[in-house]
């Protein structure tokens, strides 16, 4: 009988439950009796502790595309659906519907989004909402450079596919997640506002049990960690996701080191409007960077051009039709000829290799549509790559851009974000299933140990590549031709880069040579 | 680390030749004397009369002093998961993830849910600072943890008070025989790694299925009597890699998967499903397997007859 009234006032009063289950043997109530003494001040400690603020399961610091897809993600499988999230973000955009109007020109800010985050998008069901929006599939690829001794054509019907690759307007992607949501009950908060502090005391280990106040409230918030706000709120969760992005506040404050360098390139970007619709994603490898003219539906197109500061400063100030003339020029005949589309003699030099030919290998080299005039401002973001050396501690993870910052150059960054999201809420649903404090770090660093190795293997080859053509070298141009027509006739190769760069395969090394 | 690793390779391929012979005699000698493992601790020994405090009725128990003055001296550490208790923290998802796979289908409880442990009570016998007693907890059982040792039990309050979550789980330092006097039942009885350090594994045995409810659940885990547990878990885990104390265990209390089924018989528990835990140095994870050579885990469910 005392027993049961005794747990039912453990479970109400939750501060008091410690030292109320003293129905058992003599030495239970032992220790209840002897520990009475601490009770009313554990009691205390808790009281401040669920009074100044919110206790969450999980709190996502950052409620870009890549935090709120984790939301989303949580939100859509069963077994973290029931978590209690919240989101910290003071991006008014958060708050507001549907606000994109679609008689607007696209805003220069797109994602290449890849046919496994397009399945990520479908597997939750937030794909509709994109569907409503513009979007625009391509399902070919041309990548040149300046010598114009190659080129290659991707096609996606050479892996048998519908599309390579989708162009997004990233403020569509975070409205698509945002109304899909919105349209679950799932319990999220969101904070309009920054993150200021965190902390996050050790749950000291070695802790005696006869131990005093204060190492009995350093180890109560050892299971939380404690965030505060620049609006003077604050909250507490078992899990922060920095999900903050290349400057990420979380890194910072969880004292994570990063390993980076800076470029001393820029990327302009802007929307360029054709006279007929594109269906291609062009790249084109200029002495100073490359160049991107990605579909976005309608007759629009995306430009990502990366070049020297000094050049950039110049494409932002220059009037619109100079501008529109040097992107014409720099890709069609600007510093550099054509290629030539020799279909019979490259085949013939790699025909030893494998029998199979792709289709795109017989496509010859295509000139891309001419721009006619830009649709929106010229924006300029600095280059740099950053990678956290860890991406996990006790309580604190990092998610996208904050745990690695890549260069835009094949428009990996955003997909790489959505990978850790899915990855990340998958390693919470396992920790869930069997009933792990969710933010244990040998629970999180499954997630590291997933993500990492992939992650350092993109920007390894986005470095080669951006170091590959920071030099005019005669020999290394034709050694990036070399690789260029390699990749253009030999299949299982070219098979091999699009399943790599459309998030199917992890790693880019199992090439199919061997297959 | 690595040499660490490659030793215990080594020792492993040894075994690989002579396991079969060691194995089939050690099991036949067991079978012809039942009790087995019956190193008992001289009541009057030193470690014993400096922890006697612990448990002071204790002659109606199964449990050897010894084992647990081995216990209390490491309590403090239960919940450093890189303290002498790093091995049982690495390897409880595992362990979790056959108990929730074989109660949910023996309760018929939907397993894509997070909380399918919710209406069964759960007793954790053996929970030392309760890091088996809280993921259940989490799970929506109903937990009692119970322990001998006096310090685990309070370390294992302390914890799991400071979470909402699992300040539900009901703590007492006891013994499953002190809960059977006191007439309680379970609807699932777990003890994981307990077995192998009790004085008289037949009885405790026959004290889990007295508190488990006709028709309930009983999952045991333990480790085998055979030389690649001698090799892995005293050899490489105590001595080479120091994963645990030296001393933490004994192998001639260890039991082969086939005594600990013949006992849980005799005690009508019928073992219906085993798994082997086997850990991969590469990843430093465990995993389930078929392989009951070292680590197992069997779940059964008390006859009603």
């Amino acid at each position: 009988m005392n027993r049961i009234v005794t747990k039912r006032f453990s479970v109400n009063v939750y501060g008091l439950s410690i030292t109320r289950k003293n129905f058992c043997s003599n030495a239970a109530s032992r220790v209840s009796s002897s520990s009475s003494g601490q009770s009313s001040n554990e009691h205390e400690v808790k009281q401040n502790f669920t009074d100044d603020g919110h206790q969450y399961d999980v709190a996502i610091v950052g409620g870009g595309v890549v935090g709120m897809a984790l939301a989303c993600s949580l939100a859509h499988l069963p077994l973290t659906k029931h978590l209690k999230v919240a989101i910290i973000d003071s991006n008014p955009a958060l708050g507001k519907r549907n606000c994109i109007n679609k008689e607007d020109p696209p805003d220069p800010r797109v994602s290449t989004v890849t046919p496994a985050t397009i399945s990520f998008f479908k597997d939750i069901g937030a794909w509709q909402y994109i569907q409503q929006h513009r979007h625009a599939y391509f399902d070919k690829m041309q990548v040149w450079d300046y010598t114009g001794l190659g080129y290659t054509r991707y096609n996606a019907r050479d892996v048998n596919k519908e599309v390579l690759g989708c162009v997004v307007e990233n403020k569509v992607l975070h409205s698509s997640l945002l109304s899909w949501i919105e349209n679950t009950d799932f319990r999220k908060t969101i904070y309009p506002s920054k993150l200021t502090s965190m902390a996050l005391l050790p749950s000291s280990s070695s802790m005696g049990v006869e131990s005093t106040l204060s190492t009995t409230a350093l180890f109560t918030k050892g299971r939380l960690a404690k965030l505060e706000l620049s609006d003077g709120k604050s909250l507490y969760a078992k899990l922060v996701v920095g999900a903050d992005g290349g400057k990420s506040r979380v890194r910072e404050l969880a004292g994570f080191k990063t390993t980076g360098w800076n470029y001393s390139q820029n990327a302009v970007i802007c929307t360029v409007e054709h006279t007929e619709e594109n269906r291609c994603a062009w790249q084109r490898f200029l002495p100073a960077g490359p160049i991107a003219l990605l579909p976005i539906g309608d007759r629009f197109s995306n430009i990502v051009w990366t070049m020297n500061l000094k050049e950039s400063s110049d494409c932002k100030t220059m009037n619109e039709d100079e501008f529109v003339k040097i992107v014409n020029h720099a890709l069609d005949y600007g510093y550099g000829s054509h290629p030539k589309s020799s279909s019979s003699g490259g085949r013939d030099m790699f025909s030893w290799l494998r029998g199979d030919v792709t289709i795109s290998a017989d496509e010859c080299f295509e000139v891309p549509p001419q721009v006619i005039k830009l649709a929106s401002d010229r924006m300029v973001f600095p280059l740099s790559l950053k990678h956290a050396n860890d991406y996990v501690s006790k309580r604190v993870v990092l998610i996208g851009d904050a745990a690695h910052t890549v260069h835009p150059l094949a428009g990996q960054g955003v997909n790489l974000g959505f990978e850790d999201s899915h990855a990340l809420s998958r390693v919470i649903a396992e920790g869930v299933a069997v009933g792990s404090d969710i933010g244990e770090v040998s629970l999180l660093r499954k997630y590291e140990a997933e993500r990492k190795p992939a992650n350092i293997a993109m920007m390894a080859l986005l470095e080669v590549f951006q170091r590959a053509y920071s030099v005019d070298f005669g020999p290394l141009n034709i050694l990036r031709a070399a690789a260029f027509n390699g990749a253009h006739y030999i299949s299982p190769l070219k098979k091999s880069i699009i399943s790599y760069a459309s998030g199917e395969q992890k790693m880019p090394l199992p090439l199919p040579f061997f297959s | 680390m690595n040499l660490g690793w490659r030793m215990v390779r080594k020792l492993r391929i040894v075994n690989a030749r002579n396991g079969a012979f060691f194995n089939a005699r050690f099991f036949s000698d067991s079978t012809t004397q039942l009790p087995l493992a019956s190193v008992t601790v001289d009541p009057s020994s030193n470690a014993t009369k400096t922890y006697n405090n612990i448990n002071k009725n204790s002659t109606s128990s199964s449990l050897k002093h010894l084992e647990l003055a081995k216990f209390a001296a490491i309590a403090d550490t239960w919940w450093d998961s890189d303290g002498p208790f790093k091995p049982l923290h690495v390897m409880n998802p595992t362990r979790l993830a056959f108990i929730r796979s074989t109660l949910c289908r023996h309760f018929g409880k939907d397993p894509n849910c997070a909380k399918p442990f919710e209406g069964l009570n759960i007793v954790d016998v053996g929970c030392g600072g309760g890091i088996l007693s809280e993921p259940l907890a989490r799970m929506g059982a109903t937990v009692t943890g119970v322990d001998a040792v006096d310090k685990n039990i309070k370390i294992a309050r302390l914890h799991a008070g400071s979470d909402p979550e699992t300040s539900t789980i009901e703590y007492c330092c006891t013994t499953a025989e002190k809960l059977v006097e006191e007439q309680r039942r379970f609807d699932a009885v777990i003890a994981l790694e307990v077995i192998e350090h009790v004085a008289d594994p037949a009885e405790f045995c026959k004290s889990l299925a007295a508190l488990t409810v006709e028709g309930g659940a009983n999952v045991i885990s333990t480790i085998n009597r055979s030389m690649r547990a001698y090799a892995t878990a005293i050899v490489a885990a105590e001595y080479i890699l120091r994963w645990l104390p030296k001393g933490t265990h004994e192998w001639s209390s260890f039991l082969t998967p086939e005594e600990l089924v013949l006992i849980l018989q005799r005690s009508s528990i019928d073992v219906k499903e085993m798994a082997g835990f086997v850990y991969n140095p590469l990843t430093g994870r465990w995993s389930l397997s078929d392989d009951i050579g070292v680590n197992f885990i069997a779940f059964g469910t008390k006859n009603t007859h």
